[in-house]
């Protein structure tokens, strides 16, 4: 009835998941109970969980990512303290949990907390840079992100029932085989992967098409906003890149499930070809993260220089040639799996080309604040510390392209060092930059200056604190993914990196206080005009919140900078624009098909992970049937008045108009 | 306030790459080098982050002085609020690290050729061949032309170069002896080379470095790097003590164990090492029952 399923896949002997799980349950429920009590339940059902409104799926998506960082985090201090202690010593982690900690934190960084942050500002952003409604298909839009919940659900469930993979985050078979890892641990990994995997690709074809077809009138590509830009080589990306891991993790539980033998040790199966194909999509994988964080670095520079982007055309064009070049760069990862020399020596340098085109961005956004006017908002200072990190960690990158320097520091902490500070550096500061620079958009009140700081500080030294040891002990001949060492030299390392997470902790704590704080004090933090930092893109253009269809009126656009032009016009002719002629305006209708077909898919994901094979089919068939009834709906879309939309656009004329006169009396804005 | 701090940071940054610099040349780092691979790799390496840093360096400096000096309550800053191309400073942006790159290229062209793990060493000597089979989780040497073998220790006599084929009797790893050189990964049904040469006599720490499962962690094991004669007594202690390896011997083995200390043995029936890489011998068993089995939960004991 249950197959694999039983009291003993509950880890009733081990305090640590116990304890921990118990926990997260105990958390989950009360937030539930206090929903319920509030009298919420009928809000969120209706503005947030069936709700394919761009912005707020964005917003979800956002704030998936950062709790499951959190998860990804505490996993992170557990590798940390356990390598501290674990000199001459087992620590507090047997392997056959550690092997567990680590996976579940490559899996849970790279797919449960970096995409769904870049996926949730593109989300938010990518329609209001356009001046557009929407995305192109917004019922999708909130099924990818459904879809990815589950992905991350199923990943957390694996704490408690069962077991989550050993393996690492890539799951080399044979390792990841039913010979060598018969538990439900590779099972988990592959379903979250398999079902989040299909959310994204949707994400992909929806923001192409997006970008592609829907703009506001007169924006060619040539006045897109850089981080629109980024955002479209980013999903073009997803969009080759994705079916690649689907149908690779695909091979991998055919293997496991069906006995096929793609990637066995015998009968003709041959574990370089999952590896090859792995990385086929794992090292795209890294640029659909950073692009569009380079995209929003550049929004940044610009801003806070009060300066256009500085070389937009060769911006747009390094960025596509990153697209291009990170095909062709896989094999980099396994330079020691005994490919010969011209194979090696072409992969590495296809490699260092990417340095080229990410090389070129650096000195845009140098020239970028060269001659400007340079304001240290918060988000500004997470792009200069990016900027010095990225560098280094791009640096170390490039010395790993070069095979001799890789085959001593393949697989080492090096290594580990290198990822992270890229992936920090770059994605995370990233990231950060742009909820800070996009929050007083999305909420209507600013986050807190002091509080943000903090965050950046500690983050940054606590970064260097923790990665710094590592790529020592990486020269120093150490390898990832020990449990535990005798190697004496490694030592002070390791104990210098742990202290280093409790810094990243502090920075944490601010983080959360910063949210605090912030809405507290959200009246004296509030932004009425809609562009609080001066602004020179779309987004700028309407109120903070933005109302449901973002734009009364859809802007036209004649230039790179459209907002900046509308902004210059109203201050040179003392007056805003005439007022428009407001119309009704067809917005889609919210729709619960999203949540359901994702409800029913961690049916059917839970189902296969333990043979439940009865449930599986009845997930699947009622996935299915919710999309055939959606099909057969027959009201698309809800209508909202003129009067309402011309109501809502006049109040943000005037706070405009105030703005105006404040700016003409020579006060600041 | 943001640069200021941003000052010792930067040198605290210069700092901590020295370190690592010399912790990396220290005893027992990938620079510690003591046989012509790992000094070669370490020259490689040394010459690319030389020919980054040069560029690197300055580029941090020029950001955050251009932060620094264009910040917005620096009267003398000249602003240029509308400045956004030039297309001499694009010419100037592309070709920089174009170069660089171009010349890094040439490192990793040569680099990738001349330190090849495939090919031999030059030497007048003929190489000693060593036969390493990775196992869960431990390794296995056959020396072939000796008739021994050892686990999880290997000995080499200084001076000559040693050719290693490997593969795996199980999932994937990699064998690598930081202090001598390149790494180069182990997998079943497969053959990969490597040449290593020691050149000073010492014990130096080996690992392998692809993850493989619980026990990966106690995959570690010793060179021994002696002089010739050394060796040749060593070959012939070895060869009166320990167990015959044979068919049934490699069976047991080949079964899951963790930590495992180094022993000898003073026979290997011959052929073994193609008998597991061509599949004649089937691959290792992957866990057994009970812990880390087909037990729903890896957690329950035995």
């Amino acid at each position: 009835m249950f197959g694999k399923l039983s009291w003993n896949a509950i880890p009733w002997d081990q305090p640590i998941p116990l304890t921990a799980g118990a926990t997260v349950l105990f958390l989950f429920i009360a937030v539930i109970v206090w929903v319920a009590a509030k009298g919420y339940v009928p809000y969120l059902w209706r503005e947030w969980i069936t709700s394919v409104d761009h912005k707020r799926i964005g917003v979800m998506y956002t704030a998936l990512g950062l709790v499951m960082m959190l998860r990804g985090f505490i996993d992170a201090v557990m590798m940390r303290s356990q390598q501290a202690l674990a000199f001459h010593a087992p620590g507090y982690l047997p392997p056959e949990h550690y092997d567990q900690v680590f996976t579940a934190h490559g899996t849970i960084m790279i797919f449960f907390a970096a995409m769904p942050l870049i996926i949730g500002l593109m989300n938010f952003v990518v329609p209001l840079q356009l001046g557009v409604r929407d995305v192109a298909f917004p019922t999708l839009n909130s099924t990818s992100f459904w879809l990815t919940a589950t992905g991350a659900l199923l990943v957390n469930i694996s704490l408690v029932v069962g077991e989550f993979a050993r393996t690492g985050w890539v799951a080399y078979p044979p390792l990841s085989e039913l010979r060598y890892s018969p538990g439900v641990g590779v099972d988990y990994y592959l379903w979250s992967l398999l079902i989040s995997g299909v959310g994204t690709l949707m994400t992909g074809i929806n923001f192409v098409t997006t970008i592609l077809k829907i703009r506001a009138p007169g924006m060619s590509y040539t006045r897109m906003p850089m981080f629109t830009w980024t955002a479209l080589a980013a999903n073009l990306l997803i969009v080759a890149a994705f079916p690649v891991l689907t149908a690779t993790l695909a091979m991998l539980a055919l293997d496991r499930y069906l006995g096929f033998h793609f990637f066995t040790n015998t009968a003709g199966g041959n574990m370089m070809m999952f590896i090859n194909l792995i990385w086929a999509w794992g090292h795209p994988e890294v640029y659909i993260l950073v692009l569009p964080a380079f995209g929003i670095f550049s929004e940044v520079f610009s801003t806070f220089s009060s300066k256009p982007l500085f070389g937009y055309r060769s911006m747009v064009m390094a960025t596509m040639a990153i697209c291009l070049i990170s095909f062709t760069v896989w094999l980099h990862h396994f330079f020691t799996m005994g490919a010969g020399a011209d194979v090696n020596a072409v992969f590495g340098i296809a490699t260092s080309l990417i340095a080229v085109a990410t090389g070129v961005k650096v000195f845009n956004w140098i020239f970028t604040m060269y001659g400007g006017t340079v304001r240290f908002a918060t988000p500004m200072l997470w792009s200069l510390g990016f900027i010095v990190t990225f560098v280094l960690g791009g640096m170390t990158g490039v010395l790993l392209a070069v095979p001799p320097a890789d085959f001593q520091l393949h697989n080492s902490l090096f290594l580990v060092a290198h990822f992270h500070n890229v992936i920090i550096g770059g994605v995370v500061f990233g990231v950060f930059a742009g909820i800070s620079y996009w929050f007083p958009k999305a909420f209507g009140f600013r986050l807190h200056e002091g509080w943000g700081k903090a965050v950046f500080w500690l983050s940054l030294a606590g970064f260097y604190i923790v990665f710094m040891p590592l790529y020592v002990a990486g020269l120093l001949g150490m390898t990832r993914r020990l449990q535990h060492y005798d190697v004496a030299m490694w030592r002070p390392w390791m104990l210098i990196a742990a202290f280093g997470t409790l810094v990243m902790a502090a920075s944490a704590a601010c983080q959360v206080i910063q949210l605090v704080v912030s809405i507290r004090r959200r009246e004296q933090l509030r932004d009425t005009t809609g562009d609080p930092w001066d602004g020179r893109s779309l987004e700028w253009a309407t109120s903070s919140p933005p109302p449901s269809f973002n734009f009364a009126v859809l802007p036209q656009v004649s230039g790179a900078e459209p907002y900046w032009e509308i902004k210059r016009r109203a201050i040179e002719a003392q007056q805003l624009s005439a007022e428009p002629h407001y119309e009704s305006i067809e917005l889609p209708r919210n729709s619960p098909t999203g949540f359901i077909t994702a409800f029913f898919a961690t049916l059917t994901g839970f189902a296969l992970i333990w043979h439940i094979w009865w449930l599986m089919a009845a997930g699947l068939a009622a996935a299915y049937a919710v999309f055939v009834w959606f099909a057969w709906r027959e009201v698309h879309e809800k209508l909202i008045p003129a009067a309402v939309v011309a109501r809502l656009d006049r109040e943000r004329r005037r706070a405009r108009a105030e703005w105006l006169a404040q700016h003409a009396a020579g006060e600041p804005a | 306030m943001a640069i200021s701090s941003s000052g010792p940071r930067l040198r605290g940054w210069v700092g901590a790459l020295l370190i690592a610099l010399l912790a990396g040349c220290a005893g027992g780092g990938v620079w510690d080098a003591q046989g012509p691979v790992a000094s070669a790799d370490r020259q490689m390496t040394l010459n690319a982050l030389a020919i980054m840093l040069a560029i690197v360096v300055p580029t941090i400096a020029i950001a955050l002085g251009a932060a620094w000096w264009f910040r917005a309550s620096n009267p003398r800053a000249r602003r240029r609020p509308n400045w956004a191309y030039s297309g001499r400073i694009e010419l100037i942006v592309w070709s920089i690290p174009l170069l660089v790159i171009l010349f890094l290229s040439g490192v990793i062209w040569i680099g990738s050729h001349q330190l090849d793990p495939y090919r031999p060493l030059a030497s007048p000597g003929k190489p000693l061949e060593v036969q390493v089979v990775s196992l869960d989780w431990k390794w296995l040497f056959i020396y072939p032309d000796e008739g021994i073998a050892t686990v999880n220790q290997l000995t080499v006599p200084i001076g000559t170069p040693v050719h290693f084929s490997l593969t795996s009797a199980t999932v994937m790893n990699a064998f690598f002896v930081p202090q001598l050189g390149s790494m180069v990964a182990t997998m079943n049904g497969m053959v990969t080379q490597l040449h290593l040469q020691a050149d000073r006599a010492g014990d130096y720490y080996g690992q392998s470095t692809q993850f493989s499962g619980d026990g990966f962690s106690g995959m570690h094991f010793v060179v021994h790097a002696v002089s010739r004669d050394q060796f040749e007594q060593w070959v012939s202690t070895a060869r009166a003590s320990g167990d015959a390896l044979d068919r049934a011997g490699y069976d047991a083995l080949a079964r899951e164990s963790k930590n495992v200390r180094p022993f000898t043995y003073r026979s290997v029936v011959p052929g073994l090492f193609q008998a597991i890489a061509t599949l004649q011998i089937a691959p290792a068993g992957g866990p057994t029952q009970g812990h880390g089995g087909r037990d729903v939960n890896p957690r329950s004991k035995d």
